[in-house]
């Protein structure tokens, strides 16, 4: 049986990750990663006229990147699954149309790579499509308008808020032969401890993702040590912390595999983002830009990539609603 | 457990996370406040005190001084200065009329993209909205508290 414990799968036939392709602002460029990203786009409309173009631009263009890694053509891509913050997720409608290949539209927040990886993966190992694109995209610009001021008006941020990131990353997964495999996932749940700070994501998230990795854990029965590292979307230092309490009170210790990609993008010290980095393309961009490649070169072997993500909205928001999150955690594997 | 259904529980959890959440000092914000405000004040101050050595009487100077400060503070914003400025001074810039005008420049420069009425027009006071309504609105009813005394003082 594929479906293991209460919400995981274990594959039963093979989920290659043929290529994954990043794209990044300058700021991102700027930050401990910036030459692990194949792509830094120094003008942050991209050329565009506005903030929601230039997204759709970021993904146009990371898609196009991972496409050429992969090795593969457009036209063979079966379907793709793609997401942004952007509300009905214009940013990924318009940066994909002009692939004209079949696209199933995802929300998780954040975490939406996962959910996206998740999905890719089970097609692929359902045997529904040989070669299918995970793809998501987040904008600081556009997110800021959407979620927040706009970003000319003045204000001061709160220590625990973190900073939208601006960049694409995209992946595609195929049943053909590579380095990298994803053996299995853990859907997330949707976790709330009535927190209502949306300035304060990490903690909002903390929970979910505590909830997701005990679920793998659990389903796989597995100890953290199997895993050479557990990474988590953007909790940021705020929300690493959280987590580390959490899971400790659940008796799981993480804290020698964890890693967080939004405190890896940024430098806290010189970037000015506060609690580290944050969006959909936070974790996309950080998995095919640096994750990857040391799963593909063999330097970590087993990986658990868990998204996170803070399903709110202005509306939600503004009535008094809490934040809840979710995380998508997926098993990847090194090939030998 | 994927949520925490009590009250008591999730109060906790805020407890907790309020411990955990690092904060801006109170002391050092108010004291970054105090600069950049007052500096905004000295500032329109001088203004006033040019204008009326042109022989502008109180009133005139006065609308001199606050045509100005808005001016500057609009261009400041067009140029993505003023936000560096209340990131600094916090409330010290948010106050003042510059602050005010911030607040309608911004709007205007970020959904102008969304055409003259439906960006520009509608949603140029999102953030100044609130203040002219609730100003005009506590203006009104000290008024009528200050009519009522003067009744009150008639009655005597």
């Amino acid at each position: 049986m594929p479906a293991i414990g209460k919400q995981s799968i274990e594959f039963q036939n093979d989920v290659f990750i043929l290529g994954g392709g990043s794209i990044v602002g300058k700021k991102e460029g700027d930050g401990p990663l910036g030459n692990c990203f194949d792509q830094i786009e120094e003008d942050p409309m991209i050329g565009m006229n506005s903030w929601e173009e230039a997204e759709s631009a970021l993904q146009q263009k990371a898609a196009e990147l991972a496409i050429q890694k992969a090795s593969v053509l457009k036209d063979q891509i079966r379907m793709i699954f793609a997401g942004d913050l952007l509300a009905q997720s214009i940013a990924s409608s318009f940066g994909i149309v002009s692939f004209e290949r079949p696209v199933y539209g995802l929300f998780g927040a954040c975490s939406t790579m996962g959910e996206a990886l998740s999905l890719g993966s089970m097609a692929v190992a359902g045997g529904y499509g040989d070669i299918v694109m995970a793809l998501t995209s987040s904008h600081f610009a556009s997110a800021e308008k959407e979620f927040r001021n706009p970003l000319e008006y003045g204000s001061q941020r709160p220590l625990s808020a973190s900073w939208t990131v601006t960049g694409s990353g995209a992946c595609v997964l195929g049943n053909r032969s590579s380095k990298v495999k994803i053996t299995g996932v853990t859907a997330g749940k949707i976790t709330d401890y009535g927190l209502k700070d949306a300035q304060n994501m990490g903690a909002c998230m903390a929970p979910a993702a505590c909830d997701t990795i005990a679920a793998n854990l659990k389903d796989f029965m597995r100890e953290p040590s199997w895993y050479d590292k557990i990474i988590t979307g953007d909790l940021g230092y705020v929300g690493q912390r959280i987590l580390f309490d959490l899971l400790k009170d659940r008796g799981q210790d993480i804290t020698k595999q964890h890693l967080d990609c939004g405190m890896m993008i940024f430098d806290q010290e010189t970037q000015d983002t506060h609690a580290g980095g944050s969006g959909c393309g936070c974790a996309a961009s950080v998995f095919a830009s640096y994750i990857l490649p040391q799963v593909e070169s063999g330097t970590w072997k087993k990986v658990l990539f868990v998204p996170t993500g803070a399903l709110m909205s202005k509306t939600s928001f503004y009535e008094g609603q809490s934040v809840p999150g979710i995380a998508q955690a997926v098993v990847i594997e090194y090939v030998e | 457990m994927a949520n925490l259904n009590s009250e008591e529980q999730k109060k906790q959890y805020e407890e907790y996370v309020k411990q955990v959440t690092p904060v801006h000092s109170l002391p050092v914000n108010m004291a970054k406040a105090f600069l950049v405000g007052g500096l905004i004040c000295v500032f329109g101050q001088w203004i006033l005190n040019t204008a009326k050595s042109y022989g502008m009487n109180q009133e005139m100077a006065g609308a001199w001084c606050s045509l100005t400060l808005v001016f500057l503070s609009a261009l400041l914003t067009g140029l993505n200065i003023y936000p560096k400025i209340t990131k600094f001074g916090g409330a010290g810039a948010l106050v003042p009329i510059t602050g005010f005008a911030n607040s309608v420049a911004a709007p205007a420069v970020e959904y102008k993209k969304e055409g003259q009425v439906f960006g520009i027009g509608a949603k140029i006071f999102t953030i100044a909205g609130p203040v002219i309504l609730y100003g005009i609105f506590s203006s009104w009813v000290l008024g009528l508290i200050y009519l009522m005394f003067q009744w009150w003082g008639g009655g005597f």
